[in-house]
């Protein structure tokens, strides 16, 4: 298996389309897959990835450059723009720890926000805060007390995401772990 | 064993990788059955009803129905979510190290209940006791005993002579266990253990877990069982087990 999600039946289908497809197709298919490894690289800022260094929001005024949301992968970063309630920037780590996988701290860009965070304490707009947006599974947790611990000794503030009931969720289902926080984060209504 | 078309079992999540669009695959432990490879369908999703039922080390009672290639879990009850292995990052470390030392010994569909009663019990203790590595040191005694590599701390291996803890030891990973040092100079692999480690170990092999969890060992001796230790497992596993380098980073600080 070469591309995650496809197995061999997936493959064959997409192998006979594109077979009878005009030749057109698949030379665009082509020159699309070669420009997305030629045009894009990884922003120097915030490691999300981008065609222009830095990445468009990195490089936005508008954006509130003292305000760093961290999360796992450049999917999450368009996960939250989407829901367009977020003006600061982001920090990719590009994965979590993971010791089963060999994933260690060496392994994602957590000594890339260290320095982020010392080099902006340098300028007049240093980073007040950062978000700890890691997944709520157990590598997410394992990441954020991991990334608790190293920046303790920087002065910012370090917050993590809400956890709770999902929109459209079913409380009979809801697990102990997810019904405690809700109850913890619960807010005057 | 056969194979039934739909089974409930207690299980612990050892493994877990995202597949598809939103399903995850798991690999479980199960008392009766072994290890069990099972896709969550769905279980990413945000609303899913089973992805907080299923998450990593939980101790979960599960509904698994028998797939072509892999069970496919339909149900999930949380027994046991180990919160402090979430929160704590050499605790959580230290987990995925049990889960991957069991995943070395656990069969495919066959009874492990022994090996899923430790490893059970392994992970409440990860939880609860004051000192993590020396809970690591004591699950490592009993999965060694229950595995048969049992090392032999109070007699010399080469000799079969009781070895007070007053002579100087070695340890050989070869020969599964202590010689006096004098025997150890024609053992190539042996290692000096120090009196206090090698006594160390001898209560975490002999003794009940309310005894060993009172003792608080510096650092320094926390080093030195870990390096015997890991020497020892490498002649048994003949490979380094990928999450023995996070564990020795963050407990290293």
């Amino acid at each position: 298996m070469r591309l995650p999600g496809i197995g061999p039946k997936s493959a064959s289908r997409l192998a006979y389309y594109l077979l009878r497809a005009p030749e057109a197709v698949s030379l665009e298919l082509a020159q699309a897959l070669q420009e997305l490894k030629a045009s894009t690289r990884l922003c120097s800022v915030c490691f999300n990835i981008t065609e222009t260094d830095p990445c468009p929001i990195c490089s936005d005024p508008s954006r509130d450059q003292s305000v760093v949301c961290v999360v796992e992968e450049p999917l999450d970063v368009a996960a939250i723009e989407r829901a367009k309630a977020y003006r600061g920037v982001y920090h990719v780590l590009h994965g979590v720890l993971s010791p089963i996988n060999g994933v260690g701290p060496d392994d994602l860009k957590i000594n890339e926000l260290v320095a982020r965070i010392r080099r902006a304490q340098q300028t007049s707009t240093p980073i007040r805060e950062v978000i700890l947006a890691t997944n709520p599974t157990v590598e997410g947790e394992m990441t954020a007390a991991f990334l608790q611990r190293k920046l303790s000794g920087l002065s910012v503030t370090l917050t993590r995401l809400a956890r709770g009931l999902p929109v459209g969720g079913d409380l009979e289902y809801a697990d102990e772990i997810t019904l405690s926080r809700a109850l913890e984060g619960r807010q005057p209504f | 064993m056969p194979r039934l078309r739909l089974f409930s079992t207690p299980a612990i999540v050892l493994r877990r990788v995202d597949h598809g669009e939103a399903d995850r695959l798991l690999t479980l432990l199960t008392p009766t059955r072994g290890l069990v490879r099972a896709i969550a369908k769905g279980a990413r999703r945000i609303t899913s009803r089973k992805a907080g039922h299923i998450e990593l080390f939980a101790r979960a009672h599960v509904l698994l129905a028998q797939g072509r290639n892999f069970d496919v879990l339909t149900q999930a009850e949380l027994i046991e979510p180990h919160q402090r292995l979430r929160e704590d990052v050499l605790r959580g470390s230290l987990a995925h190290y049990f889960c991957e030392l069991v995943e070395q010994f656990a069969p495919e569909y066959a009874d492990s209940s022994a090996l899923f009663d430790l490893l059970a019990e392994g992970l409440l203790w990860l939880c609860d006791v004051a000192d993590p590595l020396l809970t690591a040191r004591a699950f490592e005694m009993r999965l060694l005993t229950l595995e048969g590599y049992r090392p032999e701390l109070f007699r010399c291996v080469q000799t079969g002579e009781p070895l007070p803890e007053t002579v100087p030891a070695a340890f050989s990973p070869q020969l599964g266990g202590v010689l006096s040092r004098k025997a150890a100079e024609h053992c190539r692999d042996a290692r000096p253990i120090s009196a206090a480690a090698l006594s160390l170990l001898r209560v975490l092999q002999t003794q009940q877990p309310e005894v060993w969890q009172q003792l608080r060992p510096e650092a320094a001796l926390h080093d030195e069982l870990e390096r015997i230790t890991q020497a020892y497992w490498h002649h048994i596993l003949e490979r380094r087990l990928r999450s023995q380098a996070m564990v020795h980073q963050v407990a290293q600080g």
